[in-house]
């Protein structure tokens, strides 16, 4: 029996003809930073898709294996995905604040799972807001629409949206890629952060953000999990020489 | 050839056809706007003597209409055209949407197209034709309420509000649906990651975020239901009396056709007037509805 929080087993996934994952075992423990690596193409959005059954509209698509979380199959038939989605946030590549206020959309989640006591609101949005590292910034202008926040801003607030359903483990996206570097170590910053209470997964095409913020890391190409272990493991020993060659830049 | 190119043209030709051509457009712009003041001028001229000297407050707000007697009042009309107009928006904008809504996110395979085929097809009915279906298939049904209700057998204003609600709902849906399909996809993702289910989604996030394009589409329902006349006024019944559900009830647009040949003198005037007061109300509506847009596009932006 494997013990981590959320895990997956001998996964596959066909987008029609493509077979974009061949097979993928991994661990995504509890309170760590996971990396998933990897050129463009390799499988890496669609792995972290797969665990909150965000490939589930897309049309032709097949999955075999299992998924995992506390034990439970999140591919099982009787799963209600809503609750599943709850339990595992997502932030995505480009900051994607729906167009309402600061406070609608980080209230949005509680507000759909049942919550309406105002003070109750009030109470997690200040507390995800600040747990996202943006309440000083927006605590004067929560009635403003969110869209006219910068970019870096918009992704911290993205952060806060998925954080206010009190998820257990939350999945990036390179949640970097479209920012300037200051929000770029912000949102590193917050990460490491947030791993204290959340397990993290983080999808990035920038290995020196990986080295910096991951506990493991794992290496994907054209759809097999190639390698994966801890961090420093993998940056300063991989195995596989195919590793070694995306890391030190030969190709990808 | 390795001639060097001078940035100075040399081809009069070119610039000439820019010229011409920007004065063409130049000419075009001017002509839409001289159309529009030419109208508002006209429609001044010629509908404003008669509310000069039948007096602005009793001609708006006169409960009268009996040009033999030289009474003058069209406030029937104008409450008539209000209540037919909201009757049919309150019934086609709800409707409408929601099967914008199936059309564009909800309906499986090859539904839609059918579908769209079936509402283009509905929205280039002639409108005399929905008069007739109202008169032939509705006017029966109703004619069984007024008869419960101890009224006597008649157009109604329901039977008005019904036939224009059919007739705005295929405008509404196509307008609503192009918004709909306009929402980006990365809200909607949004929503379903956070546990949202696929209606908590569509009326959440997916609606509010088209809400000036669905209301787009009511302004233009608006616009048809208080402009039209002809189905109306072979279902309304026609009598100038302030408007009740199941009780005959003249709109603004009828009154001009069905008196047009057989006025002259102040009757004709008080026609053209009707006229002017039907124009200032649709200037009205579209001013509001394109505030309350700014005003939603400012909260968005
Ligand atoms: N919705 C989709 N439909 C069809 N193919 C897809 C879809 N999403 C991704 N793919 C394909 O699956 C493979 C893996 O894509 P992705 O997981 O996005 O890679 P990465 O995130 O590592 O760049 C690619 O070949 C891509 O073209
Ligand atoms: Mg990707």
């Amino acid at each position: 029996m494997n013990q981590a929080k959320l895990y997956t087993k001998d996964l596959h996934l066909h987008y029609g003809e493509i077979h974009a994952l061949k097979g993928v075992s991994m661990e995504f423990p509890a309170r760590f930073v996971t990396a998933l690596i990897g050129p463009s193409g390799c499988g890496k959005s669609t792995c972290l898709k797969t665990l909150n059954r965000m490939n589930d509209t897309v049309p032709g698509v097949k999955i075999t294996g299992k998924v995992l979380l506390d034990g439970e199959d999140v591919y099982a038939k009787n799963v209600d995905v809503p609750t599943l989605r709850k339990k595992i946030g997502m932030v995505f590549q480009s900051p994607n604040p729906f167009p309402m206020s600061v406070y609608d959309n980080v209230a949005y989640g509680p507000r759909v799972h049942g919550l309406k006591n105002r003070l109750a609101l009030d109470e997690i949005v200040e507390e995800s807001l600040k747990a996202a590292a943006i309440w000083e910034e927006v605590k004067d202008r929560l009635k403003k629409p969110a869209l006219r926040l910068s970019g870096g801003q918009q992704q911290r607030l993205c952060i806060a949206r998925a954080l206010a359903t009190k998820p257990e483990i939350l999945l990036m996206d390179e949640p970097t890629s479209a920012l300037d570097p200051i929000s770029t170590a912000k949102i590193e910053e917050l990460a490491v952060e947030l791993k204290k209470e959340y397990g993290i997964v983080i999808v990035t095409h920038n290995m020196q953000q990986a080295a910096r913020i991951s506990d493991y890391t794992a290496f994907f190409l054209l759809g097999n999990l190639v390698e994966h272990g801890p961090t420093s493991d993998i940056f300063s020993n991989p195995k596989e020489k195919r590793t070694e060659d995306y890391i030190s830049g030969r190709f990808g | 050839m390795t001639e060097k190119q001078s940035i100075i043209s040399t081809r009069r030709s070119k610039l000439t056809l820019e010229a011409v051509m920007s004065a063409a457009f130049l000419l075009c712009g001017l002509a839409a706007v001289v159309s529009v003041l030419f109208i508002s001028v006209y429609m001044v001229a010629s509908g404003g003597p008669v509310i000069a000297k039948v007096g602005i407050l009793k001609f708006l707000l006169g409960r009268v209409w009996n040009p033999g007697n030289g009474q003058f009042g069209i406030l029937p009309m104008i409450l008539s055209s209000i209540f037919a107009t909201a009757g049919a928006i309150l019934i086609a904008l709800p409707t409408g949407v929601l099967v914008a809504v199936f059309l564009s996110k909800l309906a499986p395979g090859k539904l839609p197209g059918a579908l769209r085929a079936l509402i283009d097809l509905l929205a280039g009915i002639p409108s005399v034709v929905y008069g007739l279906l109202g008169a032939i298939l509705l006017a029966p049904l109703i004619f069984k309420l007024q008869t419960w209700a101890g009224l006597p057998q008649s157009g109604s204003l329901l039977a008005a509000i019904s036939v224009l609600s059919i007739m705005i709902l295929p405008t509404i849906i196509t307008v609503s649906e192009t918004a709909l399909r306009a929402v980006p996809k990365q809200y909607e993702d949004a929503a379903l990651a956070l546990g949202s289910t696929r209606l908590q989604c569509i009326f959440r996030v997916t609606i509010p975020a088209a809400k000036s394009g669905i209301a787009a589409g009511m302004a233009l329902g608006v616009g048809r239901a208080v402009g039209e006349a002809m189905a109306v006024t072979m279902v309304a019944g026609n009598a100038a009396i302030l408007p009740e559900l199941l009780k005959p009830v003249r709109l603004l647009t009828t009154s001009i056709p069905l008196e047009w040949a057989y006025s002259s003198g102040l009757h004709r005037e008080a026609l053209y007037g009707i006229g002017l007061v039907l124009f200032v109300f649709i200037m009205i509506i579209n001013a509001a509805l394109s505030a309350i847009l700014k005003k939603g596009g400012a909260h968005n932006a």
